[in-house]
């Protein structure tokens, strides 16, 4: 077990910088989630913890020590890959003894191991098999029991179950946090699927473009997405973006769109402290935080229905506002009585506001 | 953004490719330079210009283009005349055409059938040059070759194909050799072509030849080229059809390849041989510039 | 209408598919039959009665049998050299990122069908004449080596690319060390390809006329597709029965290998597998 630092880490491949002068402390024990959209730089992030890229610049420790110029068998780590990569021209057994065989274990010892191993991970009948013969869920409990057997001191996983369907996709879920919490060995995921961050992970950092926008728990990323960026990223449907103009005078404080007037007024002294009267900014809400209501509410907008999706537990409904869309989530599972013209009631206590750049001002 | 880090490093992948290196250097490149130098010189390989070869300047090209002479029988101009005729008549008309009827007759067809024929025409490919040399000799002999047995059963009369119609006969000897190449790549080709193509064109109501020519014909025309350009370079190259009729009778079915030889390993003269042989690889490397080019320019892999 | 032009359509086919099995098939019969004749003759017979006399006439001829050894000492040395020096270029290409990968295939590809036949032969020749390897067999195997490389490694690399360098990775997180790597994972994952490329470069040693006729002398060191042509009587007619037999005996090598590839591997096609 140990804590990971990497300290203003950047790589480069030619004029591509993917992983952009990236520092994180990851602590001892945590199931930490590495968050982004295709080619932000989480792979090759999760790829120089294991040693298997070098930085160009910047230092990674693992535990008390600096690993950076250290091949990935002496940085004690274990990586789950996301093809797997089980060898298809040895058995299970051979496939899970490996990190222990090239360490010199015996094979009796082995294959004690790697039958305890396989017992919890429930992929005991299994160990004569061929990977081949394998379902696409026993292949990846045998790639995470590959990774565990030699009681490593950090979990790499790149994007474990994006080969899985939907069905046990969800059930791989609950038995990675399942097993993480039992082995308390910390943990880096990458994934490119927000829910699995946040279901899965301790603290999650989110990446764009080989930077790391923001770190937090799952609350906290959720709550007070950083950036739009994040705030579009994290939650389906993401949040909704609005622009529109802020109108700070010496009392009040108004958000005016095309079609709607938001009274701010109660929290006109820090907008005041941030922005200027007229700047244009950038309006955030989650959906569960708009609700249907009538025309003379306060903080009412006029919209049109676009679509509605009934979803069982939730009703989402898609609203245009003048040209941009708003998305409802309503919890009863029942959808709105009423369609065509509408009012949406925002919770001032919800929004956030956002500068035209992108960054939180406000929330 | 995967695999970006080499495996190997650049050191170890340099140590892992300096044997190729070296055997590639020394027998295909450092023999194209030195070919280019021997073809100045007089070089041969038993006298006094065997120890003591001398620059000649033009002296061997000024002989092999010799436009008076180049022509007749046993020289340069009529090697390469016969080595068109045999090219065009054994590659392009030989074994791309039948090598793509073949593959297009048994598109769609598994079975017996077409194994036992895909069978025959890739043994006709691997047996060894000198087997199927003596197995031709029989075939086309006069008095007792098959061919001319089957000849008589229709009633036609026999002919002593190595001597009247040699060239014809390395024709059709070659295209027998070389089908499979071309049968192996246009099958592989239409075994690239989703049957929904072929079946939405049937339900149009394109008729057999129809969907042949609009559909499969459009859709394998890079590996045509491909194909063509292979078998032309390989076919202007091979001697093979030397252990059939030596070049004869009296030079009427000498090849380039078959003249380089006899200049260069018969009359060991390899100055006039590397004349020669500069002007065959100048031809062999347009043939390939060409295939690179198109290649390229396709993003075609065979 | 529609049935007739079906009927007919099937007709052709039948008729088209039926000449082109006898047309390739024909000029085979007399190899399958004749050595099995105690009369050696051209012509195309049953052998009546079938006899192996001419097979024990070879195993007798010391010559002949030599030159067999000859032809597999070649070409195991051909096949061994060539699969080796090709693995590792091939998987080089691959795994490192060593600038213009690609390009120095495709150059080795047009060099080496460039300088090809009896064109090459004559600047290799003598560069073989200067090195004092004339009339040697290791000269023999280094030439064919140099020539069937390019290919070889063409055809390897499409194999060592199919491979997911996850594998090697998850070895080396695994904790293996590079030795290690290649060892457990790397060698049984090349494997097949490593089989596809020894038999095409044996059956092109083995078979191949052209070369050691030009760089072989003596009688001693003759492979069979060169010694084969000494089987001659004194007026010039090659002896029926022993070169009949003989060359069958030099086919089967090239027949078991095909049969094998075609049942271990189905005859998967790659880009130039004979020139």
């Amino acid at each position: 077990m140990a804590r990971i630092m990497l300290e203003n880490v950047t790589r480069r491949f030619g004029l591509v910088i993917a992983v952009d002068n990236v520092s994180l402390p990851i602590i001892d024990g945590e199931f930490f989630a590495l968050l982004g959209p295709s080619g932000c730089g989480k792979t090759t992030t999760l790829r120089l913890i294991a040693g298997l890229e070098v930085p160009t610049a910047g230092r990674v420790h693992i535990g008390d020590r600096d690993v950076t110029g250290l091949p990935p068998r002496e940085r004690d780590v274990a990586m789950v890959f996301q093809d797997y990569a089980l060898y298809p021209h040895m058995t299970i057994l051979d496939n899970v003894g490996y990190p222990l065989k090239v360490r010199g274990v015996g094979r009796r010892e082995i294959r004690e191991r790697v039958g305890e191993v396989a017992g919890f991970l429930q992929i005991a009948e299994l160990l004569e098999r061929r990977p081949a013969q394998l379902s696409g869920g026993q292949q990846q409990r045998a790639a995470v029991a590959r990774a565990v057997v030699h009681k490593p001191q950090v979990f790499l996983f790149d994007e474990p179950l994006s080969n899985l369907d939907a069905k046990l996709r969800l059930e791989a879920r609950g038995f990675l946090k399942h097993l993480q919490h039992e082995l308390g060995i910390t943990t880096v995921y990458v994934t490119h699927d927000q829910a699995e961050a946040l279901a899965l992970a301790d603290r999650i950092a989110i990446m764009n473009q080989g930077r790391i926008i923001q770190v937090g728990t799952p609350l906290e990323v959720y709550r007070r997405p950083q950036t739009t960026f994040v705030a579009g990223f994290i939650g389906n449907p993401p949040m909704n973006l609005v622009p529109c103009r802020l109108e700070v005078g010496v009392e009040a404080a108004h958000l005016v769109g095309t079609t709607f007037r938001l009274d701010l007024t109660s929290l006109r002294d820090r907008l005041a402290l941030t922005l200027r009267d007229d700047e244009e900014v950038i309006l955030g809400i989650r959906p569960e935080h708009l609700t249907f209501c009538g025309q003379g509410d306060p903080f009412a907008i006029p919209a049109e229905t676009y679509a509605i999706q009934p979803l069982g537990a939730e009703c989402v409904v898609i609203l245009l506002v003048d040209s941009t869309t708003l998305s409802v989530r309503l919890f009863t599972g029942e959808p709105p009585q009423q369609t065509g013209r509408v009012w949406v009631g925002v919770n001032p206590e919800r929004i956030l506001v956002y500068r035209k750049s992108g960054e939180l001002v406000l929330g | 953004m995967t695999g970006g880090a080499p495996i190997l490093s650049r050191r170890t992948g340099f140590f892992f490719l300096l044997p190729s290196l070296g055997f590639v250097s020394l027998f295909i490149l450092f023999p194209f330079v030195w070919v280019f130098y021997l073809s100045f010189t007089n070089q041969t390989l038993t006298g006094v210009t065997a120890i003591q070869s001398r620059l000649v300047g033009l002296a061997n090209y000024q002989r092999l283009l010799d436009f008076e002479t180049w022509m007749t029988s046993g020289q340069f101009g009529n090697a390469l005349r016969i080595s068109a005729q045999f090219v065009v008549g054994s590659a392009l008309i030989g074994q791309a055409l039948l090598g793509l009827a073949i593959a297009w007759a048994f598109y769609r067809w598994r079975g017996a059938f077409r194994e036992i024929v895909y069978t025959l025409v890739i043994l006709a490919w691997i047996i060894p040059d000198v087997v199927v040399a003596f197995t031709w000799m029989a075939f086309l002999d006069r008095d007792r070759g098959t061919l001319n047995a089957i000849l008589q059963l229709l009633r036609l009369a026999p002919v002593d194909w190595l001597i009247q119609q040699p060239v014809l006969s390395i024709i059709i000897f070659n295209t027998w050799r070389g089908t499979a190449f071309s049968m192996l790549l246009f099958s592989s080709a239409l075994a690239t072509i989703p049957p929904s193509y072929l079946e939405s064109a049937e339900v149009a109501g394109a008729s057999g030849w129809q969907k042949f020519r609009d559909i499969i014909l459009p859709l394998i025309r890079s590996h045509i080229l491909t194909d063509i350009i292979l078998i032309t370079l390989w076919t202007f190259n091979t001697f093979t059809p030397f252990l059939i009729t030596g070049g004869g009778p009296a030079f009427k079915s000498e090849l380039v390849s078959i003249y380089t030889f006899r200049i260069a390993f018969q009359f060991f003269e390899f100055g006039r041989g590397g004349a020669i042989a500069v002007a065959m690889m100048l031809i062999n490397l347009v043939l390939a510039l060409t295939y690179l080019t198109i290649l390229r320019r396709q993003g075609v892999r065979t | 209408m529609r049935l007739v032009r079906l009927v007919l359509t099937r007709v052709a086919f039948y008729l088209f598919v039926t000449l082109v099995a006898a047309f390739f098939a024909l000029p085979m019969l007399w190899l399958v039959l004749t050595p099995f004749n105690p009369r050696g003759t051209l012509a195309v017979e049953i052998p009546s009665p079938a006899t192996m006399a001419n097979f024990r006439l070879v195993f007798a001829n010391a010559f002949a049998m030599r030159a067999l050894l000859n032809s597999a000492i070649l070409g195991i040395g051909g096949m061994l050299i060539t699969t080796l020096v090709a693995t590792l270029a091939a998987y080089a290409l691959s795994r490192t990122d060593v600038p213009g990968r690609d390009f120095l295939i495709y150059a080795l590809i047009l060099f080496s069908s460039v300088v090809t036949g009896t064109a090459a032969m004559v600047p290799i020749f003598l560069l073989i004449f200067y090195l004092g390897l004339i009339d040697t067999l290791l000269g023999v195997i280094l030439v064919f080596t140099g020539g069937l490389l390019p290919t070889a490694i063409f055809i390897m690399r499409d194999f060592v690319e199919g491979i997911p360098r996850s594998y090697e990775e998850s070895a080396l997180v695994s904790g293996a060390t590079p030795r290690q790597m290649f060892q457990d994972v790397v060698a049984p994952l090349v494997q097949p390809g490593m089989m596809v490329v020894a038999i095409w470069a044996f059956v092109h040693v083995w078979g191949a006329f052209l070369i050691p006729f030009i760089l072989l002398r003596s009688p001693t060191s003759m492979p069979a597709s060169v010694a084969i042509y000494s089987f001659y009587t004194e007026a010039g007619t090659p002896i029926i029965t022993l070169t009949s037999s003989y060359a069958l005996l030099f086919a089967l090598p090239v027949l078991v290998l095909y049969l094998l590839v075609n049942w271990r591997y189905g005859f998967r096609f790659f880009g130039g597998i004979k020139r």
